[in-house]
C-alpha cells in the first residue's frame, strides 16, 4: 500500500516543471535591472554619442586608414592568439588531467596567474624579455626575428592574458570524460592518435570553442598589457582600444565612440558566430 | 575460440584484485563470471581484453592456443561491451558500429560500400534496422546496449566480453534482453564471457558459471552443478537464498563445527506434532504475494529465524497461519565441515515413517 501512496509524489516534479520553481519573477527582474544598469544603458549612451557625427561623419571617422588598420590589427591578432590559446590550452589541460607528475598542483595554480596579475605588469615583463636587448629578444634578433614592437609581440601579450580561459574551460570537460570511451576505442583497434582525433576531440570541441571565444573576446578588448609591447606606431602596431583612448585624450568623444561602436558590432557578430558553431558542435557531442 | 588463462594475479597498490586465478573456456561457450562487487571479476575481464596487465609472475594467456599476453588491447581483436556501453555520443549509430572498421590501416580497411553493408547486416542482427542515423542520446538503454554489441561484433572478434551487460537496465528490459542474448549466442556461437553480480542471471544464462570471491575462484561448473553441489559456504550463500542452521539436529552424525545450510524450499512445514525428529517452531509471518509463499519461522529452541518457501496450494491445504506452532522437516541439508569436506544429508529430519 505504501507503494501506491508514494505514486503522486513521484509524478509531482513533472507537473510543476516550467514555471514551478519559486522566485522566477524576482530573479528575472533582478537580472534584467542589473543588466540594464551595467550593460545596456552604457552601451546605448555610447551609440547615442556616436550619432553626434551624423551618418556621413560616422562613416568618415571609421574609414580613416589609421582606424581601419587598428581594427584589423586588433581582431586579427586576437583571433590568432585565441586559436593558439585554444590549441595550447587543450594540451595543457590534457597534461594536467592525465599525467600525475610532481609539481602538478603548482603548474595548475600558475595557469591562473595572468588572471590575477595587473595587465600592465604583464606588458612590462613581456617587453623587457622580448625587446631586442631582452633575454629572449637578443637571441631572436640575430635571426632577423623581432618580437617586441611588432604584431608578433601583440599576439604574444594576448596569448599570455588569454591562456587561463582556454585551459580552464577545457580542463573540467576532459576530467569528466569517461575513460571507458578511450578503452572502447582501443579494443576496437584504434591507435592513440585515432582515439584522440575521433573520440576525445569531438567530445571536448564545444569547450574548446568556448575557450577560444573567451580568449578572443579578452584579446580584442585588451589594452594594458599590449600598449607596452606594441610600440604603438600608427598604421603598424596601433591597436583599436589604444586609438580610442588617444581620441578620448584629444576630447574627440564622438570619434572614440564611433570606433567603439564598430568594435562592438564586429565583436558581437564574431561571438554570435562562435555561439552558433558551438551549439552545432554541442548537438553533435550529444550535450544539447 | 577457446580461452586459457593460468595463474593470473593482479594487485592495485595494496589491494589484491586477483590472486592466482585460472580460467579455461572451451570454444563457443557462454561463461558467467559471478561474484559480489570487489571479487575481481571485472578485473579478470579487463585482463582478458588487454585493458589491464596482470602482475609479473602471472601465467600466460592463450586464445585458441595462441599466446596473447604480450598483445595490447588494440591488437587482441576482442569484442568488449562496457557496462555503460561507452558509445561515442557525437557519432551516429552507423558511425559507432563502423568505428572498428574505419580505423583500420588503409590496406586492411574494407571499401566504404562494404562497411555500409556490414553495418546494415549488424543492425539487422541486433534488431535495430532503421536506426542507423540516430545519435546514441536518442536511444533507449536496451537499444544502446545492442548498438554497443553490434559495434563490438563489427571487428569480427575472436572472443566477446560483456561487463555487467544488464546492469544499467530496468527489470523488465533485463529479462527480455537476457533471453534475447541467450538466443543470440546460440546463433553466432562466439566464445563469450560476461560479468554479473546477479546469481540468477548467471545461472539462467550461462553454460558454465565461475563463482568468484575475494580475488579467488570459489567454484567452476555448470549452473546445475554449482547450485546442486556448492563447494563452499560462500557459494551456497551467494547462489540463491539459504538458511544457516545452528547445530542441534539429531541423528545425522554431525561434528561440532560443521556448518549446516537448508534452502527455503527444502523446509517442510507440518501444522501439528506428527512425531519423527522435526524441529518445533512458530510462524512469525507469511508473505504470499507471489507464486510461492515466503514463511518466516522462529525455532522454539534457541530462537533462530528461518525462511521457508511453500507452494500457495500447500499453504491453503495445511491451513498455516501466523502465530501457529508447527513442526519443521528438512528434505536436504548441505554440510560443510572444517576439514573442507562437504556433503548432503537427505531426510535427516523427516516425519516419522518416511525414513
Amino acid at each position: 500500500m505504501s507503494a501506491t501512496a508514494s505514486l503522486p509524489l513521484a509524478t509531482a516534479p513533472g507537473r510543476y516543471r516550467g514555471g514551478g520553481l519559486p522566485g522566477f519573477g524576482l530573479s528575472l527582474g533582478y537580472t534584467v535591472t542589473s543588466l540594464t544598469l551595467v550593460v545596456l544603458i552604457p552601451l546605448a549612451v555610447g551609440l547615442w554619442q556616436a550619432t553626434d557625427l551624423g551618418w556621413g561623419g560616422f562613416w568618415h571617422a571609421v574609414t580613416q586608414p589609421r582606424v581601419l588598420a587598428a581594427l584589423r590589427l586588433s581582431f586579427v591578432t586576437a583571433a590568432i592568439a585565441g586559436a593558439v590559446n585554444a590549441a595550447v590550452g587543450v594540451l595543457l589541460a590534457w597534461v594536467l588531467t592525465r599525467y600525475p607528475f610532481p609539481g602538478r598542483r603548482v603548474v595548475d595554480a600558475l595557469i591562473d596567474l595572468p588572471f590575477a596579475l595587473p595587465t600592465a605588469v604583464a606588458g612590462i615583463a613581456l617587453t623587457s624579455v622580448y625587446a631586442p636587448n631582452g633575454w629572449i629578444g637578443q637571441l631572436c634578433a640575430p635571426l632577423g626575428l623581432r618580437i617586441a614592437f611588432t604584431p608578433l609581440g601583440i599576439g604574444l601579450a594576448l596569448i599570455f592574458v588569454g591562456l587561463p580561459f582556454a585551459v580552464r574551460t577545457v580542463q573540467p570537460v576532459l576530467e569528466n570524460l569517461d575513460q571507458e570511451l578511450e578503452e572502447a576505442a582501443a579494443t576496437l583497434g584504434a591507435s592513440r592518435l585515432q582515439t584522440l582525433w575521433r573520440v576525445v576531440l569531438p567530445a571536448i570541441w564545444p569547450a574548446v570553442l568556448t575557450g577560444f571565444a573567451l580568449a578572443f573576446g579578452r584579446g580584442v578588448g585588451e589594452y594594458g598589457s599590449v600598449i607596452f609591447i606594441a610600440g604603438n606606431m600608427p598604421l603598424k602596431t596601433e591597436i583599436a582600444p589604444l586609438l580610442i583612448v588617444t581620441k578620448l585624450e584629444q576630447f574627440d568623444y564622438a570619434g572614440a565612440t564611433a570606433i567603439a561602436v564598430v568594435m562592438l558590432v564586429i565583436a558581437f557578430l564574431c561571438l554570435l558566430a562562435i555561439n552558433l558553431l558551438q551549439r552545432w558542435a554541442g548537438r553533435r557531442a550529444g550535450l544539447a | 575460440m577457446s580461452i586459457s588463462a593460468r595463474h593470473i594475479s593482479k594487485s592495485f597498490g595494496s589491494v589484491q584484485a586477483l590472486q592466482d586465478v585460472s580460467l579455461e573456456v572451451p570454444a563457443g561457450r557462454l561463461i558467467a563470471l559471478v561474484g559480489p562487487s570487489g571479487s575481481g571479476k571485472t578485473t579478470l575481464l579487463r585482463i582478458l581484453a588487454g585493458l589491464e596487465r596482470p602482475d609479473a609472475g602471472s601465467g600466460p594467456l592463450f586464445f585458441h592456443g595462441q599466446e596473447v599476453s604480450g598483445l595490447s588491447a588494440r591488437d587482441r581483436r576482442v569484442g568488449m561491451v562496457f557496462q555503460h556501453y561507452a558509445l561515442f555520443r557525437h557519432q551516429t549509430v552507423a558511425e559507432n558500429i563502423a568505428f572498428g572498421l574505419a580505423v583500420r590501416r588503409r590496406k586492411q580497411r574494407p571499401p566504404r560500400a562494404k562497411i555500409r553493408e556490414t553495418v546494415a547486416e549488424l543492425l539487422h542482427l541486433v534488431q535495430l534496422d532503421g536506426l542507423a542515423g540516430r545519435l546514441p542520446g536518442e536511444l533507449s538503454g536496451g537499444q544502446r546496449q545492442r548498438v554497443a554489441l553490434a559495434r563490438a561484433l563489427a571487428i569480427e572478434p575472436r572472443i566477446l566480453l560483456l561487463d555487467e551487460p544488464f546492469g544499467a537496465l530496468d527489470a523488465k528490459v533485463r529479462k527480455d534482453l537476457r533471453k534475447w542474448l541467450r538466443a543470440f549466442h546460440e546463433r553466432i556461437q562466439l566464445t563469450t564471457v560476461f560479468v554479473t553480480h546477479d546469481q540468477e542471471e548467471a545461472l539462467e544464462l550461462a553454460d558454465e558459471v565461475v563463482v568468484m570471491n575475494q580475488a579467488r575462484v570459489e567454484q567452476v561448473g555448470s549452473p546445475q552443478d554449482v547450485f546442486d553441489y556448492p563447494a563452499s559456504p560462500f557459494v551456497i550463500e551467494f547462489l540463491g537464498n539459504v538458511n544457516r542452521v545452528a547445530a542441534g539436529i539429531s541423528g545425522a552424525a554431525l561434528q561440532e563445527h560443521d556448518r549446516l545450510y537448508v534452502r527455503p524450499h527444502d523446509i517442510q512445514i507440518q501444522p501439528q506434532d506428527v512425531g519423527g525428529s522435526g524441529l518445533k517452531a512458530r510462524i512469525l509471518h507469511i508473505f504470499s504475494a507471489g507464486s510461492v509463499a515466503q514463511v518466516t519461522l522462529q525455532r522454539l529452541e534457541g530462537g533462530e529465524i528461518l525462511e521457508a518457501e511453500v507452494a500457495r496450494a500447500e499453504l491453503e491445504t495445511r491451513q498455516l497461519h501466523e502465530g501457529q506452532l508447527v513442526t519443521l522437516f528438512f528434505r536436504h541439508i548441505r554440510v560443510f565441515s572444517t576439514s573442507g569436506e562437504q556433503r548432503w544429508i537427505h531426510n535427516a529430519l523427516a516425519p516419522a515413517g518416511t525414513k
